[in-house]
Order: C-alpha cells, then sequence, then structure tokens
C-alpha cells in the first residue's frame, strides 16, 4: 500500500513553518485590500505613538502655559513653533495631550473588547452549544439589551454606576457584549453538528471540552474581525460619554473630553475642537479598514480560490 | 456458529417535525422496525438511496441517536441511549467513519492531538504512550510519522479517511460503522482505501456496518448485504444471494439504474443508437 | 463535418498566495456537432476549468491562453464580453452538478425558465408561458403547467435538475456542457437523468460535452472520451476502444481500479500501476 498518487499541496516539515506559511496565506489576502494595509499602517503609528507617550511628547499633558492661552497652531498667524499645535483655553500644549489621549483611546478600545468578547463569547457558545431554555434566555436578555439606543443605554449604566472612565467602560462593553454573544451563539451553531464534533463526542469528550476545545476554536475568523470593529466602537461611544460629561473627568486628556472641554470656544479657536476630532476620526476609520481587511482575508465565504 | 457483535431487534427511528404557525406537528418515521445479526469478523452493508433511512439506522448503532422502539444488542448486551448513559466501555465498542473526510477532522487540531484525544479521554496513558500508540497506528494505516504534527488542511481527501480510519481504531473497537467511506474519493485513492479496510478487518478481526449507495463497492466488500427503502428492509441476504437473485421489485430498479462499463453493454448501446440514427 | 467547438492547446492558469498555479496544460478538443464528447478526470485533473474558460466564467485571477478556440465559426479568443454574452446561454449552454443550487430559491420555476426566453429569444409573454410549459413537458415533468409555480425549495434533487436542462435548451443550443450533472444524484435518478441528456441530444441534433468522473457514466453516454489527468490530455479514444483496449497507463490503471474490475481480493489502484509501468519503462517512479 502506498502513498496517494498526487501528493498534497506542499507539505512543510515542522509546524513552525506551517504556521508560517498560514501567514503567509493570510497577509497575501489581507494584502490584497490596499485600504487594510492603509488601516494598518496607521493603527501601528497610533500604537507607536502610544507606547512612547512621555518620549515623543514636548511637554506635559497637564503642564499649563499662563502666559500661552488659545496659542493658534504653529502655522498660523500668532503661532508659537512651541506649540505646533497650539494650545488650549488653560494653556495646555494640544499635541501632547493628543499623544497621551491615544493611549488613553486604545487602553479604553482594548479593556472594553476584552470585557465584552469574554462575555459574550462565553454566554454565546453557552446558548448556541445547549440551546433549549439556556438558549432562550440568554438570548432574550441579549434582545433587551440590544433594544436600547446604545448610547442611551450606556449613559443611564453611567449614571446608576457614578461618572468615570473605569465605569464608562464597564458600560460600553455591556453594550456591546449582546453582538459577541449572537456572532458566537450562530457560529457555534453550525458548527455543532459537523462531523468533527460528532466525532470528538465519539472519542469521549465532555461538553465543556466539546464547546470551548472542540468548537470555539474553529468559530473565531468572524470574532476576530467583530472584535476589530467594536474596538472602534468602543473608542467612538467612549469618546461620546466623554463628550457628555459621563467618560473620562477633565483635566484626563481624553479625546472625547477634550472636545467636550473645547465646546465654548468653537468659534473663537477652531484647532482646540478640529484636531481632537480630526484624531477620533483618523483612529476609528483606521481600526475600520483593517476590520474590513481582515474580515476578507479570515471569511472563507469570500475568499477567492 | 461464531459469535455474534451486533444484533439488531424492530429497530424503529421517529422524527417529530416541530408544527409550525400553520402546520401541525408531524412523527417521521425514518427507519421501520430494522432486525438483523451480525457476526464477528463479517461486513453487514446497507445499500439505499438518500432518505431511505441508512444513516439513520448507523446512527443508531454508533450510539448518536438513540432509538425510538426496538433493541439494540452490543456484543449481547442490550443498549439504549435514550434510558441509560453509555458508558465508556460501550462508546469504545464502536466507532463511525464519515463520508466527508473534509468534515471529520477539526481543522485546528493536528494529526497528533485527533488521534491522541480518545486515548487521552478514555485511558490513563501518558504522554508517551499515546504519541506513541498514534505514530504506530499512523504507520498501520498507511502514513508516517512525519504526519503527526501536522494539520488537516495538509492532507488529500484520501489521506484525510486514512487519519478517520485511525482515530476510529485508536480504542481498538471491535464494531466499525463506515458511512459512505469511499463515496467522496477518487475512483483510483477509494481503491486504495477500500485495500486498506480489508486489511484492518484481516488484522483486528474488525466487524463492519458498511452505509452505501454504490452498488459496485457493496459487491466488492460485502458479506452480507441489506436493502433500504424508505425505512424499510425490502431485501436481506448474503452477498452471493441478494446479486444473483433479488427479490423485490426495488432491488431489480436499483441494480438496472446501475451504470454498467463492461465493453459488451458498450456495443449493445452504440448498436442501438445506430439503429435509431 | 464541421467542427462545433475547437480548441488548440489551451492552459489555464491561477494566481494564489504561492505562485501560479496551471489547472489546464496544453489541452486540444473538439466536438462535432451531434457528437457526446466525455472528459473525464479526477479531481484537480482540470475538466471543469477548461470548459468554464470556454464559458468565460472564470474569476479575474485566471489567465487563459489558447491558440485557437472557435466555437461555430466565431472566434471565442477576441470576442468581446458582450458577444460572448449573447453565444453563451442561448448557443452553448451549461448545467452543472449541484441542482438544487443552481436555481434561485427566492424565484419560481416558471420564473426562471421563461427570464432565459425573454433575455435569448426575445418572446411574449403569452408565447414564454407556453414554450416553458413545452420545455417541462420535454424533460419528463409531470403536471408542467402546475410546476411553473413551485418553487426550488418544492421539488426533489431530480426534478431540480431537469429544470436545469430545461432551462439549458430553452434556447436550441448548438452545444450543452454538462459538468457533472448526476453526481449529486441517487442511482436511479442518475439513469433517468442520462437518458434524457442522451434523448434530447439525439433529437436535437446537439453537441454534448459530459465532465465526469465516473467511469460508467462514460460507458453508458459517450461516442468519444477525452482522459486527463493533472491538466493533460492522457488519452482520446472513441468509448468503445477506450474500454477495450485503453492505450495510456493511467487509463488502464483508473479501468482496473473500478470495484467491479476487481480479480480476486484486492483492488489494483493507480499509484501500483504507475510504478509497474514506471519499472517496466525502466524508469525511476
Amino acid at each position: 500500500m502506498s502513498n496517494e498518487v498526487s501528493p498534497p499541496v506542499p507539505l512543510v516539515a515542522a509546524p513552525s513553518t506551517a504556521r508560517m506559511g498560514r501567514f503567509a496565506e493570510f497577509w497575501f489576502y489581507f494584502s490584497v485590500n490596499k485600504g487594510a494595509v492603509i488601516g494598518l499602517t496607521v493603527l501601528a503609528f497610533l500604537v507607536l505613538v502610544a507606547v512612547l507617550g512621555p518620549l515623543i511628547a514636548p511637554h506635559a499633558p497637564y503642564e499649563q502655559y499662563r502666559e500661552a492661552l488659545l496659542t493658534p497652531p504653529a502655522w498660523q498667524e500668532g503661532g508659537n513653533s512651541n506649540f505646533l499645535l497650539g494650545t488650549d483655553a488653560v494653556g495646555r500644549d494640544l499635541l501632547s495631550r493628543l499623544i497621551y489621549g491615544a493611549r488613553f483611546s486604545l487602553f479604553i478600545g482594548l479593556i472594553v473588547v476584552a470585557i465584552s468578547m469574554v462575555t459574550g463569547v462565553i454566554l454565546g457558545v453557552l446558548a448556541g452549544y445547549f440551546r433549549g431554555w439556556v438558549d432562550a434566555l440568554i438570548m432574550r436578555i441579549m434582545d433587551i439589551i440590544l433594544a436600547f439606543p446604545p448610547l442611551l443605554l450606556a449613559l443611564v449604566l453611567v449614571a446608576i454606576l457614578g461618572p468615570g472612565l473605569f465605569n464608562a467602560m464597564i458600560a460600553i462593553a455591556l453594550v456591546l457584549q449582546p453582538h459577541f454573544a449572537r456572532l458566537t451563539r450562530a457560529a457555534v451553531m453550525s458548527e455543532k453538528n459537523r462531523e468533527y464534533v460528532i466525532a470528538a463526542k465519539l472519542a469521549g469528550a465532555g461538553h465543556i471540552r466539546l464547546m470551548f476545545k472542540t468548537i470555539l476554536p474553529n468559530c473565531l475568523a468572524p470574532l476576530i474581525v467583530q472584535g476589530t470593529l467594536s474596538f472602534s466602537n468602543a473608542i467612538l461611544e467612549a469618546a461620546a460619554l466623554g463628550f457628555l460629561g459621563m467618560g473620562a473627568q477633565p483635566p484626563t486628556p481624553e479625546w472625547g473630553t477634550m472636545l467636550a472641554e473645547a465646546r465654548e470656544f468653537i468659534l473663537r479657536a477652531w484647532w482646540v475642537v478640529t484636531f481632537p476630532g480630526l484624531a477620533i476620526l483618523i483612529t476609528v476609520l483606521a481600526i475600520n479598514l483593517v476590520g474590513d481587511g481582515l474580515r476578507d482575508a479570515l471569511d472563507p465565504k469570500l475568499k477567492r480560490s | 456458529m461464531s459469535e455474534i457483535v451486533l444484533e439488531g431487534r424492530n429497530i424503529v427511528r421517529d422524527y417529530h417535525v416541530a408544527g409550525g404557525l400553520f402546520g401541525k406537528a408531524k412523527t417521521v418515521r425514518a427507519v421501520k422496525g430494522v432486525s438483523f445479526t451480525l457476526e464477528k469478523g463479517k461486513t453487514l452493508a446497507i445499500v439505499g438511496e438518500s432518505g431511505c433511512g441508512k444513516s439513520t439506522l448507523g446512527r443508531i448503532l454508533t450510539l448518536i441517536d438513540p432509538q425510538s422502539e426496538g433493541e439494540l444488542l452490543i456484543d449481547g448486551k442490550p443498549i439504549n441511549i435514550a434510558k441509560d448513559r453509555v458508558t465508556p466501555e460501550m462508546r469504545r465498542k464502536v466507532q463511525i467513519i464519515f463520508q466527508n473526510p473534509y468534515g471529520s477532522l477539526n481543522p485546528r487540531q493536528k494529526i497528533g492531538e485527533v488521534l491522541g484525544e480518545p486515548l487521552l479521554l478514555n485511558t490513563n496513558k501518558t504522554a508517551a504512550e499515546r504519541r506513541e500508540l498514534a505514530m504506530q497506528m499512523l504507520v498501520k494505516v498507511g502514513l508516517g510519522p512525519e504526519h503527526y504534527n501536522r494539520y488537516p488542511h495538509m492532507f488529500s481527501g484520501g489521506q484525510r479517511q486514512r487519519i478517520a480510519i485511525a482515530r476510529a481504531l485508536m480504542l481498538s473497537p471491535s464494531l466499525l460503522v463506515l458511512d459512505e467511506p469511499v463515496s467522496a474519493l477518487d475512483l483510483s485513492v477509494q481503491a486504495q482505501v477500500l485495500n486498506l479496510l480489508a486489511d484492518l478487518q484481516d488484522e483486528f478481526n474488525l466487524t463492519y456496518v458498511f452505509i452505501s449507495h454504490d452498488l459496485s463497492v457493496v459487491r466488492y466488500i460485502a458479506d452480507e448485504v441489506m436493502v433500504m427503502y424508505y425505512g424499510e428492509v425490502v431485501e436481506y441476504g448474503t452477498r452471493e444471494e441478494v446479486f444473483s437473485n433479488p427479490q423485490h421489485s426495488y432491488t431489480k430498479t436499483l441494480f438496472a439504474a446501475t451504470p454498467k462499463s463492461d465493453v459488451a453493454s458498450i456495443k449493445a448501446r452504440l448498436e442501438k443508437k445506430k439503429a435509431a440514427a | 463535418m464541421t467542427k462545433l467547438l475547437e480548441i488548440k492547446n489551451l492552459s489555464v492558469g491561477f494566481d494564489t498566495s504561492s505562485g501560479q498555479f496551471m489547472a489546464v496544460q496544453g489541452i486540444d478538443l473538439s466536438v462535432d456537432a451531434r457528437e457526446v464528447l466525455a472528459i473525464v478526470g479526477e479531481s484537480g485533473s482540470g475538466k471543469s476549468v477548461a470548459m468554464l474558460a470556454v464559458m468565460g466564467l472564470l474569476p479575474k485571477t485566471a489567465t487563459v491562453t489558447a491558440d485557437i478556440m472557435t466555437f461555430n465559426g466565431h472566434d471565442m479568443l477576441t470576442m468581446t464580453s458582450k458577444q460572448r454574452r449573447e453565444i453563451v446561454g442561448r448557443d452553448v449552454a451549461m448545467i452543472f452538478q449541484e441542482p438544487m443550487a443552481s436555481l434561485n430559491p427566492c424565484f419560481t420555476v416558471g420564473f426562471q425558465l421563461e427570464e432565459v426566453l425573454r433575455f435569448h429569444m426575445k418572446m411574449d409573454g403569452k408565447a414564454r408561458r407556453k414554450r416553458a410549459i413545452e420545455l417541462l413537458e420535454l424533460v419528463g415533468i409531470p403536471t408542467p403547467a402546475e410546476r411553473l409555480n413551485s418553487f426550488p425549495h418544492q421539488m426533489s434533487g431530480g426534478q431540480c435538475q431537469r429544470v436545469m436542462i430545461a432551462i439549458a435548451i430553452a434556447c436550441n443550443p448548438k452545444l450543452l456542457i454538462a459538468d457533472e450533472p448526476t453526481t449529486a444524484l441517487d442511482v436511479t435518478i442518475q439513469k433517468q437523468i442520462l437518458d434524457l441528456l442522451v434523448k434530447l441530444q439525439a433529437e436535437h441534433g446537439m453537441g454534448l460535452i459530459m465532465i465526469t468522473h465516473d467511469m460508467g457514466v462514460v460507458a453508458e453516454t459517450a461516442d468519444r472520451v477525452i482522459v486527463q489527468y493533472k491538466g493533460r490530455k492522457m488519452e482520446e479514444a472513441d468509448v468503445l476502444s477506450l474500454f477495450e483496449s485503453p492505450k495510456s497507463p493511467y487509463t488502464r490503471a483508473l479501468l482496473s481500479a473500478l470495484p467491479e474490475n476487481a480479480t480476486g481480493d484486492r483492488l489494483s489502484t493507480v499509484a501500483d500501476f504507475m510504478k509497474n509501468e514506471a519499472a517496466n519503462a525502466g524508469v525511476a517512479p
């Protein structure tokens, strides 16, 4: 008995090279989408800025230069090369605050996605695996959460918990989490009846093993995509809560909070509102582009042969 | 008379179709009272077209679904998974191999883990022992130890089916249910897998239940043949009896519909065509 | 007799993450009107890809090259996509493996059938209806007038394939390409569909290309056979001489791997066969 006539796709020797091959394939599909590559570049730059914040920021974010209130950006008349993007109403350097703000925004995104993903995935797996009343109970609660306008619900939660960045993050996580639960449930339901799951059951695997070791790893692709998109959502909502005074509290250099503080100067000093706004726009756009690219690369349905 | 591994007594399986907004709830009887006995080391082929209940019966025999009525005996012990828990010993006796080699292996699991999992869950063997056994099994099914660390997507359909067979044999079952094991494979690979199955049957004294719609394969591999039609057994006997002297009209239709590739029938067809033109 | 479809030196390549993959390499192929040609091969032999290239149905990642590709006197290589669209569907029609997936589940059978007639034949409503009923009758669907209002999911796989055939022959095509038309069907249904295809082919004087992996289907339908392996043509012969005295070692191996041709306990496999051939020729495998 010899081997098959046609040897399978290039046989790779070690698992590490196999993983490299898989990454190469992923990158091939990802790089087809030019927008995604641009998004990834911008995002990488933002992460770098956030990590190196204290080193590259020209000033401390809280330091107030009383002699330079509302200085316009450097290239404008009356600008000061010391404050590249100008200063705000109490004389703090806008550029430095934006750099520190990047840390907050990325941190918020990370924590919110982590919390909502973990809870959402667990609930979704339980609902999709057991069906029946477990499914009905979990999904009806998710439906109730989804029935509220997300920002409004987050506001109510923050009102109950008390304003603050941490409570805002929990509120946003709770609002975003049903999306993960629904997505996981759908993926689990379609994987659950696949033959390899039945085979694992026949091998003697219990419920927990089937749920989290056998089924869940095969549902990850759409979850990763949803995770990136939620990341930008979380940043947006945190900014919105900050703008409404319910998120990060002044003088924290969070972008939304900065916008809120600058509200009264919109007409007099355009830069205090424009730059934080732009920062939010660019970040969210970049992450969404990456999310789209990930979807193209990971979703087997869209994959071209 | 050698020992009887598998016995079915009047096995019935009903599916309840829940009533929708307008429809009433219905009961569909997929398997209507099937009885049979199977001796150790023999192959029983279950033949029929899609929807005839042959796969449903296969799932009952593999203890995946419970029977609605009737008795199922494995090694002489009656079992009904609707009532009693399946013990690990019972589980180990019956294993299944599915039709689609692409769906039956977890894409995120290395071959080594695929083969080691049944041992990990059912025995107290150490990691090293499991590894050793898995490697041996890989060689037995015509693959090599170098395949241990690879993922399923790196294998062709025929190789995957070999891996599925290896996994099923890890717990040394006495009964193997083969649900259309070669119908998704190319002709040349099909021959290899059928040869492998025959070799393994000899080596481990395995008993096969071979579910198939392909009569030429059945004729090659089966000792006994059972033809099913709409959940009922319309013909049951040894291979020679069924193939040389089919009794039921459905069996005859089935034989008549099977494409013939011998030279004589091609000649006859071409003659007929020439006459018509 | 003029060639209906003539192809010389057709190659098709795909761009993939690991470089270009040649699915078809230098295939010559021709079909006469009123002829049944079977292209037989295992998965990955490029048998479907060659025909999809003729139909212009390949994705953008594919590159198609050929010396000659003519259909009924038209040069398919220099044709604009508009001209191609007019020919494909009217003069060349294709049916696929999965009948359920080939029909749009949102529309009735009648609507999908009449759509083809409207697009290619420019018939008015009444004439379309009449022709649609005729066609369903032709492919052997009982009570065709009622069946026009059925949705695909209300019909069996065999009936869906009959409807697909009706759609394919709606415009009296000169060439019908059937890509594994019976692989998803039961044996008894397969027999009926094959008989139907051969009957229609004879009655309408069409050329018919059967793409299949099943030697039985070849034996039951074909006049002439092309055996393909890994994108190359292994053998071309009329059906009788192919089964009687196959020339290429690969064909011989395929035939001996059929379970009904088993001699003794073991099936000979293609791999064994290739090895023996190589040994006989004095070349290392």
